[in-house]
Parts: structure tokens; sequence; C-alpha cells
């Protein structure tokens, strides 16, 4: 689990090009949109589509994203149980 | 036809053109792919819109950004940006995409920043104006298309204050395309000797050049934009007849010009247009060229026109741009001409003010 909320980190760096956020300033359970990092709608849109092409898992309710979507250890606990890759 | 002054400049180059100076440190390339000379984009732009920006958005909005400073103007009542090929790194970004994942898992940023009129929307959005956004694309005439525009703006009296500009960024896939079509040099020529290459094709540049037009001469002015025209197609045969038309009809004779602009790029096969009026009606005039220090792109006119502008206002003529050696004089008309592999050919002539 360590290594996957690692791994996500790195990934939202580079593909939402957070070039001045660290892996360090992501803690497990900051939240990822709003107060924490600050993400938006584009955002979501981009790691719906990490979430299908890296892990094999297609999000069809877009209110599902909402929870999934609210720190790196809830995504991290969701793809652990849900990923087809 | 209403006055139109350039009232503020910009320019994002190869050359050291953020910085104060006036081509005092050029910069030469080994390459035939000229970078630009990135600024600190921090100091433009926040991070947070930052982060979507590819380079040609980066550096459309700090150009403009520079030339409303240098007209002590905050927002334009009209936004005007020409490109050859818009946002072309997330153009690729985009369809590489496509390819490589099979037509599925698609991502939004790439395909809503790849538009050509990215970089118009992002100075807007920055500047909170919701005043006339147009984007022109018209390969080596999208710099011209736009200032003639704005002329017509100012004779509508639609606006007083126009931010236009050229931008275009490099692609590694399309540079690679025309390296392998002959349009960038097969050798590496090096920019200082471009002209006396001698051999097809050019070498490519990028960059982002705005200027602030106004109805209304300031204190700052560079220059009076007397005319512009543009043209798809024109024969060697017919270029001297229709500068003498163009310069006829702004009541000028060949005599009236003081400094001629070129855009020589060095490829052997397109450039004996200039050399006809280096070698004829221009032959006792100042000439001088500007790709040499920016590259080729689309809208590397727009570097010329911030050339001439300069020159005007600063009275200096650079050595390194002179293509021959005349003596010194007031450079009052200026009259500049550009073409890309012989079509889209622009005539303008600036005028001190």
């Amino acid at each position: 689990m360590e290594g996957l909320k690692l791994e996500l980190k790195e990934k939202i760096i580079e593909q939402l090009n957070l070039e001045d956020v660290s892996i360090e300033e992501i803690g497990d359970d900051d939240p990822l949109f709003g107060d924490g990092l600050g993400l938006d709608s584009i955002d979501a849109l981009e790691l719906i589509v990490m979430l299908d092409k890296d892990y094999g898992i297609k999000l069809t309710d877009p209110k599902e994203g909402k929870k999934i979507f609210e720190s790196v250890a809830i995504m991290a606990t969701y793809i652990t149980a849900n990923r087809t890759k | 036809m209403k006055n139109c002054y350039i009232n503020g400049l910009g320019c994002v180059s190869a050359q050291k053109t953020t910085e104060s100076g006036f081509l005092d440190d050029i910069v030469f390339y080994d390459t035939n792919i000229l970078p630009v000379i990135n600024p600190n984009y921090k100091e433009y732009i926040p991070p947070a819109a930052a982060r979507r920006m590819a380079k040609g958005v980066k550096m459309g909005v700090v150009a403009s950004s520079l030339a409303l400073k240098d007209a002590h103007v905050e927002v334009p009542d009209a936004i005007i940006t020409g490109t050859g090929m818009g946002c072309l790194q997330d153009s690729e970004k985009f369809v590489s995409a496509i390819i490589d994942n099979d037509e599925e898992f698609l991502t939004p940023t790439s395909f809503i920043q790849s538009t050509h009129n990215t970089v118009g929307a992002q100075i807007a959005l920055g500047l909170q104006c919701k005043a006339y956004n147009f984007t022109y694309v018209h390969s080596a005439i999208s710099f011209e298309s736009c200032l003639i525009d704005a002329q017509m703006k100012f004779n509508e009296d639609e606006a007083s204050t126009i931010l236009v500009g050229g931008v275009d960024e490099h692609g590694k896939h399309t540079n690679d395309l025309h390296r392998l079509i002959g349009h960038i040099k097969k050798e590496e020529v090096g920019s200082a000797d471009l002209i006396h290459s001698n051999t097809d094709g050019s070498i490519f540049g990028e960059g982002a050049i705005f200027c602030t037009l106004s109805d209304e001469k300031t204190e700052h002015s560079y220059a009076k934009l007397v005319d512009v025209e543009i043209y798809s197609q024109l024969s060697e045969e017919n270029l001297e007849s229709r500068i003498k038309t163009f310069l006829e009809a702004n009541k000028l004779s060949i005599d009236d010009i003081d400094l001629v602009v070129l855009g020589n790029n060095g490829d052997v096969t397109f450039d004996s247009y200039y050399k006809t009026i280096e070698e004829g009606l221009f032959k006792k005039t100042q000439q001088v060229y500007y790709k040499h220090l920016s590259g080729e792109f689309n809208t590397a006119s727009a570097f010329g026109f911030w050339l001439a502008s300069k020159i005007i206002k600063e009275q200096e003529i650079p050595t390194l741009v002179k293509i021959n050696d005349q003596p010194k004089k007031t450079y009052k008309n200026v009259l500049l001409y550009n073409q890309y592999r012989g079509e889209n050919h622009s005539l303008v002539v600036l005028q001190s003010c």
C-alpha cells in the first residue's frame, strides 16, 4: 500500500504538471481538491483517465470520483480493492 | 484612414529581447533549431495557471504583458493574435496520445490547450479582458492579417487600444518532418552565416512578439503604422512593380524609403525574391535582415516589425543585422517585406512619428 501511495503521488505530480510540488508535500490524507492541492474539474478528468489506463478501473458514475479522489490514501485503498491490472 | 501608432512592444525570442538594451549582446547558435531565451515565467504567470500552459502560451502571456506595460495600458480594447501553427506542443501531445493509446484514454488538458486561439484566450483570461478577441492563422501572413484587422478596428472607431501579436512555438515532431522535407537545412550552418549558406532550407525558430497599437500618439510611441498589404501569390517578376504601387498608394516613392527590413532566411531557392529588390529598387537604401537572430517561423515577421520599430525609435541599427552599409541617415520611412517559400508575401510601411 505504501508503494502504491508513493506511485500515485508521483503520477499526480507528473500528469497534472504540479511543477512546484514535491512528493513530500503531499500528505497521504491531505485533500486533493479544494483547500489541499487545489485540483479542479479538469484534473478530476485526468485522474479518471489515469485510473482506467494504469489500473483498469472504469468510473462510470462521476459522483464516485468525488469520494475516491478525496486523498491519496483513499485512492490507494480503492485501487487496491478494484484494480484489474 | 485613421492613424495607428505603435505605443508598446514586448518580445520573447532567441535573443535577449526581454532585457534592457537593443540587441547589444547578440546570441548566435550552432544548431538549426533556435530556442527562445526563456524569461522567468513565474514573474508573469501564477503557478496554478502556468501548469497547463505550453511554452507558446507562456511566451505569449509574457510578451503581451511587456507590450502593455511598455505602453502604460492595463486592459486593451481588443486582442488580436497571429499564429501559423498554434499550440503545436499540445497538438503533438494529443495526436501522439491518440496513436499510442489506440484512440483510448484521451486526457482533456492537451486537447483543450491545443487550439490555435489558446494564446489569445489565456491573455484575455489573465487580464480579465472580455473585449474582441480574434486569432488569425494564415502561414507567414498571420501577423500581418492581425495588423490589417487592427487598422480596420481603428477606422470603424471600434477600439482605441489594441494588443496585436504573433506567436509560434517549436514542436519536435513537426520540426523532424520539416527537416525530412528539406525546409530545415540538412547541414548545421550556424545562425551567423545564414544568408551566405547557399543551400536549401532555413533554420527554424520560435517566439512571441506583441505590440500595443493605439489611434493616439503618446510620448512613448515607437512609430506609426502607415499601411499593410498581403498577397498569397506574387511572382518575382511582379514584386518590384507591386512595391512601387504599394508605396505610391501611400504617397511615397522609392527614394522616400530610408530602410528596408527583409525576411531573408538563407534558403537559396527563395531568397532570390529578396535579392531582386536588394539589387534592384533598393540598391542604394540601407537594408537589414533578422531571421539569423530569430530563426524562421510563421510569425517571424513580427520580429522584423519589432526590429523596425526599435530602429525608428532609437535611430540606430545594430551592426549585425545590416545586409549592406549605406551612410547613416534619419530612418523615417521603413519598408518591411517578407515571404515564406515564395508564398504569403507581406509589405508593411512604418513611419517615425
